[in-house]
């Protein structure tokens, strides 16, 4: 099962084993990941799910659709490497993908 | 104080459905939402999204559930008190009191706790002494544009409302229009205005950029922008808007002593009643174990609290099922002949 590690912006990090098919956001709220609140239950609509995506995991990723750059506009403080993890699936390839959760969500 | 038989908390498409399920009942409700209209985050958050999910209804849009379910209520001729919220629930020995913020009162045996994942406020900024400015000089919203006269006005925003204010507020004061990325999202020819008036110079656009701070004293005098390179620009502004859409905040019904699962209440699975008599909770807003945050899981816990509803509100009466193909009762009450 890949493992997803998440890290909350004080830098302490949790490494979880998630698995494939499952989204980063379900992998945080199925177990207990705090920084993750997912308000809308993985429509896109909220960006309460809001992460950082560690630099050198970016292109590994599907690129965000339209709808996702958006809600991301919303968020607490977007940066570059800002997506929304209910839009990430986890897969074999992911294996090791290190997320960040911003200070706050909302 | 107006006495209903339930007071029905959120307009979203459960909130509605409910009404059906007291109404074929006989019984009346309230219903009370902090946005100016019914439909929830259907409406909300994807009025042109299609759900494919309702049963019978292969595809429809937030929008159509909506309505639909509008015209399904008709009958009842429900009250709807929009643009309120419940701050304050009671209780006043078998019935309960409800007050929202515009200070209106009901009293009933029963509330239906329908709030989704609780009420759409405005994303605020969170820089350093904005909550000092709000309402003042730093808006989420135009409710008079007259105020907004003879300015200068930073917008804050890449969406729809950004845009659309900026447009309209450039004909009589002075716009800044900034946003985190370089794309702005809009109808094509909302952003070919707005290209129109930057060449002309009648409005400033700053991208790639946040708000980096506010200036000023007892009024805004000025903010800071921080660009993605670090640089820092100070802007004049005497006035912020920032639009940077709802977020959902559960708000006081924390404060209702209700049993609490995170942020959903908790239920049992027979009448949806929370650890309150007379209160229950349907919808995203529930908890119980297999609980799905889906809009038909929400429409059968209505149809289930309705029942226990009933027996609170006409405890000399005997409940009896009845279908609608079938009952007299309810075609009189759905005025069919």
């Amino acid at each position: 099962m890949p493992k997803i590690i998440y890290k909350d912006n004080h830098g302490n990090s949790k490494t979880i084993e998630v698995d494939n098919g499952l989204t980063v956001m379900e992998g945080a709220i199925q177990n207990d990941i705090p920084g993750i609140d997912a308000d809308c239950g993985g429509s896109m609509a909220c960006a309460t799910c809001h992460v950082y995506v560690e630099e050198k995991w970016l292109n590994k990723l599907l690129k965000a659709e339209e709808a996702e750059v958006d809600m991301i506009d919303m968020a607490y403080e977007p940066k570059k490497n800002s997506r929304l993890s209910c839009q990430l699936i986890v897969s074999d390839e992911l294996d090791g993908l290190i997320v960040t959760t911003p200070e706050k969500q909302s | 104080m107006k006495k209903t038989d339930v007071v029905i908390i959120g307009a979203g498409p459960v909130g509605l459905f409910a009404v059906h399920q007291l109404g074929i009942k006989g019984l009346k409700a309230v219903v009370i939402d902090n946005l100016d209209k019914a439909g929830g985050q259907c409406i909300e958050l994807y009025p042109d999204k299609p759900i494919y999910d309702i049963p019978a209804v292969s595809e429809c849009t937030g929008e159509e559930l909506t309505k639909n379910l509008l015209e399904q209520i008709k009958p009842f001729n429900t009250e709807f008190f929009y643009n309120e919220r419940v701050d304050e629930v009671k209780q006043d020995k078998d019935n309960w009191i409800v007050k929202t913020n515009k200070n209106n009162e009901f009293t009933a045996p029963n509330i239906i706790i329908a709030g989704g994942v609780g009420s759409f406020e405005p994303r605020k900024l969170l820089v350093k002494d904005s909550e000092k400015y709000e309402g003042k000089s730093l808006f989420y919203s135009v409710k008079n544009k007259d105020e907004f006269k003879n300015k200068n006005i930073s917008i804050f925003g890449g969406g729809d409302s950004a845009l659309d204010w900026t447009l309209e507020l450039s004909k009589f004061s002075k716009i800044t229009l900034i946003h985190r990325r370089s794309d702005f999202r809009g109808a094509p020819h909302t952003l070919a205005e707005i290209k129109k008036l930057e060449d002309e110079g009648k409005i400033s656009i700053k991208t790639p950029c946040q708000l980096d701070s506010i200036i000023g004293e007892k009024n805004i005098e000025s903010i800071s922008i921080k660009f993605e390179d670090g640089k820092i620009e100070k802007i004049k502004t005497d006035t912020i808007l920032s639009f940077f859409g709802l977020v959902m905040k559960l708000g006081p019904i924390a404060e209702w002593g209700l049993n609490m699962n995170k942020k959903t209440i908790e239920v049992n699975s027979k009448n949806f009643e929370t650890n309150k008599k007379g209160i229950f909770a349907a919808g995203d807003i529930c908890y119980y174990p297999g609980k799905l945050k889906l809009i038909l899981s929400g429409f059968h816990e209505v149809a289930l609290a309705s029942v226990e509803c009933f027996k609170r509100a006409r405890p000399n009466e005997k409940y009896r099922f009845e279908f609608t193909t079938s009952s007299k009762n309810i075609q009189d009450r759905l005025g069919k002949k």
